[in-house]
């Protein structure tokens, strides 16, 4: 696990268009990785790719983690985004009619400040930082991000849940005339998902605004989303709209589907197989064999734990 | 004459229309264009040509008898073989990459899971199909040939349900080969009931005099 904070400095003080002309900057520098990835082909590319090469900020962090990251270009075209299509292409390919600004978030539920904020009021004063992730998807697939955005629990100061409040349940927004796939009753949409409170609290918890240290694309969740790094990927819900505290545990979107098949927890666990496959070991892509051995709570075991003290992690699955 | 050159027209047709997903699957595989997961690609495509090519070998009876272009009769055998083959090439990719050649874990994953225990199930089916294809076990079998064969319905069925309970959430696709399945099934049973009354009427009036009682 890497957490490095910016220095100390109010998100005021940094003009913003310095780092709009440092975003392009770091979209370029990793677009073209990227592109010289794929010329390469997929077993030059892993290994390649580090955070050094993309921008010196980074400098601190590649040394800790010894697992390279994923290219852009990877995070960016190979998507579970089922609002835009269930193949990996669709997202990428279907949502370039999805505008992520303006955007309001509405607050709601069990808290002293609720109401609709506009994104830019809701993230002042947040201290941006940027996170180099593990994400396992559920389906045995993994790749190492580099996001860029916020603990939830800064948001979550910010607007005073009360104390009743043991839940926090979001939303993707619902916009069938730029979501494409919104159209079909492929989901029970919207796509909700939930945390428990001290899992939202928990500082490895963050929602990303971006990745490589530019705005997310579309296909990732423009302009929020959520990232759990201990639980299966589709915890992290997209295209935040709604965020609401509440008494009772939320019914997240997978459990409608399939109840048997996914839980409320969803912690990484090797030991627990999905039904339709063992979790016990993972494709950390662009590799081409199942050989990662998976680890618990997808290695933050350390950080994590104490939130399950005593539970049947078999049961609560 | 007609008739050689339009089997040699329709034999083409199917052996590139059969061949060609392969040949574009290992042109993008070396190329490098099958995106960040190639396995996953490789995998679906195999299965979804596999699937397709077994549901148009049971299709040829049904479409003969309709249209009564008999020459069609013809195809049957490669498309099956086909199917068989793609099959086979879904079967060793999966224990290539997901099961990493182990037989352990693919012994796990057949036992714990019902969707490769169909899928598994659906290829062991088609394995003494493609065996008993030739020339000569068809005439070695004889009658016991086209009963044997029979199996594969059996196999397009379990094929259609590996595909049906993989699938998470959108199950368009796998509702449309079911149901394309089921109406082949119907046809079927529909005819073999056909047959059936006029065998029965047959033997009734072979057997006149007598009283049927049911």
């Amino acid at each position: 696990m890497i957490i490095r904070r910016k220095p100390d400095i109010a998100s005021s003080e940094i003009t913003p268009e310095r780092t709009y002309l440092n975003r392009r900057h770091f979209v370029k520098k990793a677009a073209a990785a990227g592109v010289l990835g794929t010329a390469l082909g997929p077993r030059a590319l892993q290994g390649k790719t580090t955070l050094q090469e993309l921008h010196p900020r980074f400098d601190s962090m590649t040394s800790e983690m010894d697992e390279p990251l994923n290219s852009y270009e990877e995070i960016t075209t190979y998507n579970n985004f089922y609002e835009f299509g269930t193949r990996k292409s669709d997202p990428a390919e279907n949502s370039g009619a999805f505008r992520p600004r303006p955007w309001k978030v509405e607050i709601g539920g069990m808290v002293n400040k609720p109401g609709e904020y506009e994104l830019d009021d809701l993230l002042s004063g947040i201290t941006m930082e940027d996170r180099v992730y593990r994400l396992r998807c559920v389906e045995a697939w993994s790749m190492v991000i580099p996001w860029y955005g916020f603990p939830l629990s800064a948001l979550i100061n910010k607007v005073e849940p009360q104390p009743g409040a043991k839940y926090i349940e979001m939303k993707t927004i619902v916009r069938p005339e730029e979501m494409t796939h919104q159209r079909f009753p492929i989901l029970d949409w919207p796509y909700i998902e939930g945390l428990r409170m001290d899992e939202a609290m928990h500082p490895l918890t963050i929602l990303a605004t971006g990745l490589y240290g530019a705005d997310l694309p579309n296909q990732n969740g423009a302009p929020l989303r959520l990232v759990v790094p201990w639980k299966y990927g589709f915890k992290g819900v997209k295209s935040i709209q709604s965020i609401r505290f509440v008494e009772e545990m939320p019914i997240n979107t997978w459990q409608v589907q399939n109840s048997h098949e996914y839980g409320f927890f969803a912690n990484v666990n090797p030991n627990v197989s999905h039904p339709r496959w063992s979790q016990a070991r993972e494709t950390r892509l662009p590799g081409f064999r199942k050989d990662f051995d998976t680890m618990m709570f997808n290695g933050y075991t350390d950080q994590v734990q104490h939130l399950y003290a005593g539970m049947d992690l078999a049961r609560w699955k | 004459m007609k008739q050689k050159r339009a089997l040699f027209a329709i034999k083409t047709i199917l052996w590139v229309s059969a061949l060609s997903p392969g040949v574009h699957l290992v042109i993008s595989l070396l190329r490098g264009s099958l995106g960040v997961n190639p396995v996953e690609k490789l995998t679906l495509w195999t299965g979804m040509t596999a699937l397709v090519l077994l549901l148009s070998s049971l299709a040829i009876t049904p479409i003969r008898r309709i249209s009564g272009w008999n020459l069609l009769i013809k195809l049957r055998r490669p498309l099956g073989l086909f199917a068989f083959f793609y099959a086979s090439a879904h079967f060793v990719i999966w224990f290539a990459f997901y099961n990493i050649f182990d037989f352990r874990y693919m012994w796990a994953d057949i036992l714990e899971r019902r969707f490769i225990t169909a899928g598994m199930a659906a290829l062991l089916v088609m394995l003494p199909l493609a065996l008993t294809s030739t020339r000569w076990a068809i005439r070695k079998l004889g009658k016991k040939w086209s009963t044997l064969h029979r199996a594969a319905y059996l196999a397009g069925t379990l094929g259609v349900v590996h595909y049906f309970w993989l699938v998470k959430a959108d199950t368009r696709l796998p509702s449309l080969f079911a149901l394309v399945l089921a109406s082949l099934l119907g046809f079927r049973a529909l005819q073999s009931r056909a047959a059936a009354r006029i065998k029965l009427q047959r033997s009734s009036n072979q057997g006149r005099g007598t009283r049927f009682t049911e």
